[in-house]
């Protein structure tokens, strides 16, 4: 937008090491050829990027082509994945993929709007600063390290005290009992889903901050000044405000999920089995299969449709990032226009 | 469209004589129980990390000894040794990436702030959130893909860093393009009206005024980068010998952390704690640093 | 087929010119760094001045070398027999490439670990061994993205003929076995016995309690829990999963046809580690589960250890006699190129579950400088490091195989010579 502006010739170029003043200001030869060359270098950076993104799209639409050729709509439609039998349907991938992230949302995103709503409508002034920071400080450990703990602190509970629980408090409930049945491994789905809501919980809480900061004072205290209770205010005027916003943070998140790796890999199980409607089965996500088995993928067909997963993961997470960003995108653009008084 | 919510029937107003008393009581309690939720939401938040840290501290805090790290990984089986080579090895990982992606992400980022117009604005930006949003065992596949089967033709430390590179390179553009924006336009117009080329006002007023932000950009991508796992274990594979030789598989910790987890000794569980806390040590003194830095700001 | 092929080829330009452009920056910077190493899919030949002289020198002298070997009174044959080739290689080798990578089983990694550390004491050369899985060996040989790759399931015919860089040569370095074993609270120190049969059933999934009739049958007088069994396979493609599922092809029909022998199969059920390392981490961390492991894993970790029926019909556990009884009971079928399946062989005392485990490199290599290198840790491996085997679990080779190694080591060339210097 800051374009140059179109000087007299004479403005547009002053050698490097003209004083105020000197005669020099009239000439400066590599005043426009540098201008032109750092612009086109500067041009060269920027579209490195898009460069990149491209090249990823078509190396692995290369590499997976033969799969996807050869099995078409099984690909995706299939849940065998057998490399002796060489039959490769990604379903229980993509499956484990959906499940261990829907569940991460759904136990990340409460959590994390309460937390949001802590700092933004609840918390003393003191206190605001130091617990978001404490929250978005999740997002800067590794993922290796949420593995890790997962591994080590994590499983062991779920497997020994926290799937029992569900599986005989849950699990003779009709229909959601069917989520928490077979043997506690530690190593599951749930588990999985569990390791995932918290690596997402700072994403949901950052933007649903920002979200929550949007809403105009004025909104609060109209339902205040009505009388309204705090909660009624929020939940009458504060969160319908903010929903779309909020189901943006929610999608990020997701996203998030979508793609992580070693961290779901080191408690998920990691094993291609077929489906069975219970959390307490041991899977993979299309981004743990890849992990464990691009390496190792040793013919040719098997490492088409390891880098076929990966394809599919690709589209995956940029369609969901793109439709949480213009979710966002549209709150804070309102929220801009809006009163902010 | 504010005034409908407002509009609410809430019909009776706390402390007027004729209040239902009942009716109000249980309102304030559903209040106040949603606030006690909402707290505890927050302090689940806050607690986790604590948790988490907590634990990565009494365990791997014994480990970190001098061996650890001044020496080589030991065979299977023997206990000692350390984790030196892996130390080394991201370091150098993460210099050559930043080598790599810096001038990238910078560069871009002065292009969309100073140079851009319309559409391609749009398009780079654009192309640099699904970057940014790309899971990154894809960007390991992508670069052995690219760069380890055939250009370079093995494991080896420059692929490693190319993968860290495309990450870091959307954070430094999302974080330089908003310092950059923060720069007065005085000071822009101000040495464009002494005659001083555009180019030269950028390398010499812009940037250094900006020097603060953009460091925190760079600071906090390699913060990200030297965490990454998946995409190294796909493009440097790992080394238990010291080298700096790019042309060859590398260490880095985040591998060796992994590598010393899932296998079955005790020895190797408390020196992938350490290397643990190393990582969170170095990657969250960085984040503070940068946070602090850029307090307020998104991102 | 035209199409095919057309296809294949158009893909093929493709990758490579997206991979250039991807890379061009990437080729450019190690250039400019210098980097040492030409891309290996090049035929660069830098032999001329690191390699003529040693080689043409070392070709035949066998015989000289021979004598400090035969003077050095520490060299007990009983664990190396072809001891002629032990001892030759004492120090650095000028014109030696002073790093090697190599990835694959990790069956082998508790030995190949402590050799190559050992090795680099003794010549200063860097062997970087990387344990992901004998899939991921054969991947990385193929492909030339390692100097040398590792396995326990030899390599099919379709593999070799796809690898890019010529005839991969199987050279074996130890023999070793797959146990199956067991974490089952209360049942420490307890010997399992568990046929074949039964090892299928668990991990098909047909069996799912440890107190199990089936189970029961073969270990009177053991208090079996009533719990879930948690099996526990590799997540990686892996050679030591390619030993089991091979056996329990060979032992139980209905394995071989709903699953087969390969080194990634299609689990039916149970929970993946990654790598011996991570199954051995797994049935560790997990109580009521059972994993196969090679036998030094479950030694390191005291973990149980289940005796198995071999053919003969006897119960054997798995020791170092039985697997070398399984190898001398293969030892007439054993092919030329020495890729062998040494599973459910005859004998009184043969452990069923036994394999070769081999490194496989390449006949003919580009550069000279790493050819001399790994012939010699190749040639160090086989007769030195040999002693090394039975304090880590695994047995030596019989001496037919060494002497068959040797003419494989030997047969490796680098610029149309031998490369092996001979000491």
């Amino acid at each position: 937008m800051a374009t140059g502006p179109t000087t007299h010739p004479a403005m547009t170029a002053l050698p490097p090491n003209a004083r105020s003043g000197d005669a020099a200001l009239t000439r400066a030869p590599g005043g426009v050829d540098g201008d032109r060359a750092f612009a086109g270098a500067t041009l060269a950076a920027a579209l490195a990027v898009p460069a990149i993104l491209l090249a990823v799209f078509l190396l692995l639409a290369i590499d997976a082509e033969p799969a996807l050729t050869r099995f078409g709509a099984s690909f995706v439609t299939s849940s065998t994945w057998d490399n002796v039998k060489e039959q490769f349907g990604t379903l229980p991938y993509i499956y484990g993929t959906v499940v261990t992230s829907l569940l991460a949302l759904v136990l990340a995103t409460p959590v994390g709007l309460g937390a949001a709503l802590f700092i933004t409508e609840y918390a003393p002034r003191r206190l605001r600063t130091p617990v978001a920071f404490t929250i978005e400080l999740l997002a800067a450990i590794p993922s290796i390290v949420f593995g890790l703990w997962g591994f080590f602190a994590l499983t062991p509970v779920m497997r020994s005290t926290v799937e029992p629980f569900l599986k005989a408090t849950i699990g003779p409930v009709p229909v959601v009992g069917a989520l928490f049945q077979g043997p506690s491994l530690g190593k599951d789905l749930f588990t999985g889903g569990v390791i995932l809501a918290i690596m997402i919980l700072p994403t949901v809480v950052a933007i649903s901050r920002e979200v929550l900061l949007a809403v105009p004072t004025m909104q609060r205290e109209g339902m205040l000044a009505l009388g309204a209770t705090k909660w009624e205010a929020i939940s009458g005027a504060v969160l319908p405000y903010a929903r779309a916003g909020i189901a943006g943070a929610a999608i990020l998140g997701l996203a998030r999920a979508l793609g992580e790796t070693m961290a779901v890999t080191m408690v998920i199980g990691n094993s291609s089995r077929k489906i069975t409607g219970s959390l307490l089965t041991p899977g993979y996500t299309m981004a743990s299969a890849i992990a464990n088995q691009f390496n190792e993928a040793d013919n040719e067909l098997y490492f088409s449709a390891v880098v076929g997963v990966a394809a599919i993961l690709l589209v995956v997470s940029a369609l969901v990032n793109l439709f949480a960003r213009v979710l966002i995108w549209s709150i804070t653009r309102n929220a801009a226009q809006g009163a902010r008084a | 469209m504010t005034g409908a919510v407002i509009a609410s029937p809430y019909p009776v107003a706390p402390g007027l004589p004729f209040t239902d008393d009942s009716r109000y009581r249980r309102r304030r309690a559903r209040s106040q129980a949603m606030a006690g939720l909402i707290a505890f939401a927050a302090f689940l938040g806050v607690s986790i990390l604590w948790i988490i840290l907590g634990y990565v501290t009494v365990k791997g805090a014994p480990a970190l000894n001098l061996a650890f790290f001044t020496e080589r990984p030991l065979p299977y089986g023997e206990v000692g040794g350390g984790i030196a080579p892996a130390i080394t090895g991201s370091l150098m990982l993460l210099v050559v990436a930043a080598v790599l992606g810096v001038p990238i992400g910078i560069g871009a980022a002065i292009f969309l702030v100073e140079y851009g117009k319309g559409s391609i604005i749009e398009g780079v930006r654009f192309a640099s959130d699904l970057v940014a949003g790309l899971p990154s065992i894809v960007v390991g596949v992508f670069v052995w893909a690219a760069l380890v089967r055939n250009v370079i033709g093995n494991f080896s430390g420059l692929a490693g860093a190319v993968a860290l590179a495309i990450i870091m390179v959307p954070i430094i553009i999302r974080t330089v393009e908003a310092v950059l924006n923060l720069v007065p336009h005085t000071l822009r117009e101000a040495g464009l009206a002494l005659g001083v080329p555009k180019w030269r006002v950028i390398l010499g007023v812009v940037l250094p005024t900006a020097r603060a932000g953009i460091v925190t950009g760079v600071v906090l991508s390699v913060a990200r980068a030297g965490g990454e796992t998946a995409p190294l274990l796909l493009t440097t594979l790992g080394n238990q010998f010291f080298n700096w030789d790019l042309g060859k598989p590398t260490g880095a910790i985040p591998i060796q952390l992994y590598n010393y987890a899932v296998a079955p000794y005790p020895d190797w569980h408390e020196k992938a704690w350490g290397a643990a806390l190393v990582l969170i040590l170095v990657v969250g003194v960085l984040s503070i640093l940068t946070r602090v830095a850029t307090r307020g700001s998104v991102r | 087929m035209t199409t095919t092929d057309f296809l294949t080829r158009r893909r093929s330009m493709l990758v490579q010119a997206t991979g250039l452009l991807a890379g061009a920056a990437g080729a450019a910077i190690v250039a400019a760094c210098g980097g040492s190493e030409a891309p290996a899919s090049k035929p660069a030949e830098p032999t001329k001045a690191a390699g003529a002289a040693p080689t043409t020198a070392a070709a035949k002298p066998a015989e000289p070398t021979k004598a400090p070997a035969a003077a050095e009174p520490t060299k007990a044959p009983a664990a190396a027999p072809a001891s002629g080739g032990a001892g030759l290689i004492t120090g650095p080798f000028d014109g030696e490439a002073k790093a090697l990578t190599g990835a694959g089983a990790t069956f082998p990694a508790v030995l190949y670990s402590k050799w190559f550390n050992d090795y680099n004491k003794v010549t200063q050369v860097q062997v970087n061994y990387q344990s992901i899985g004998s899939g991921g060996g054969i991947k990385a040989i193929s492909d030339q993205t390692a100097d040398f790759g590792a396995t326990d399931s030899p390599m099919t015919d379709a593999q070799l003929k796809d690898a890019k860089g010529g005839d991969i040569l199987h050279i074996p370095m130890a023999l070793g076995a797959v146990v199956a074993t067991y974490n089952i609270p209360g049942l420490e120190g307890t010997k399992l016995k568990l046929s074949g049969d039964v090892l299928a059933a668990i991990f098909l999934g047909t069996i799912t309690k440890w107190n199990d009739p089936k189970i029961a049958a073969d270990n009177a007088g053991v208090k079996l829990p009533a719990e879930d069994i948690v099996s526990v396979h590799r997540s990686d493609g892996s050679g030591t999963s390619f030993v089991f599922t091979d056996y329990l092809s060979a032992v139980s029909a209905e394995w071989k046809s709903k699953v087969g022998a390969s080194t990634t199969v299609n689990w039916p059920g149970g929970i993946g580690g990654k790598g011996n390392e991570g199954v051995a981490g797994e049935v560790k961390q997990n109580p009521f589960s059972i994993g196969y492991v090679e036998l030094i894993y479950a030694i390191q970790n005291k973990l149980g250890v289940a005796s198995v029926k071999n053919k003969a019909g006897n119960w054997v556990e798995p020791t170092l006699e039985g697997v070398t009884a399984a190898a001398a009971a293969a030892s007439g079928k054993v092919a030329p190129d020495l890729r062998v399946s040494i599973v459910e062989q005859e004998g009184e005392k043969t452990y069923p579950i036994s394999t070769f485990t081999w490194i496989l490199a390449y006949k003919t290599m580009t550069d000279a400088p790493k050819a001399i290198a790994l012939t010699r840790l190749l040639w160090w491996a086989t007769h030195d490091g040999q002693k090394l085997t039975g304090d880590l679990g695994y047995a030596p080779l019989p001496a037919e195989i060494v002497a068959k190694g040797e003419a494989m080591i030997k047969s490796i060339q680098a610029g149309g010579k031998p490369a092996f210097p001979g000491k």
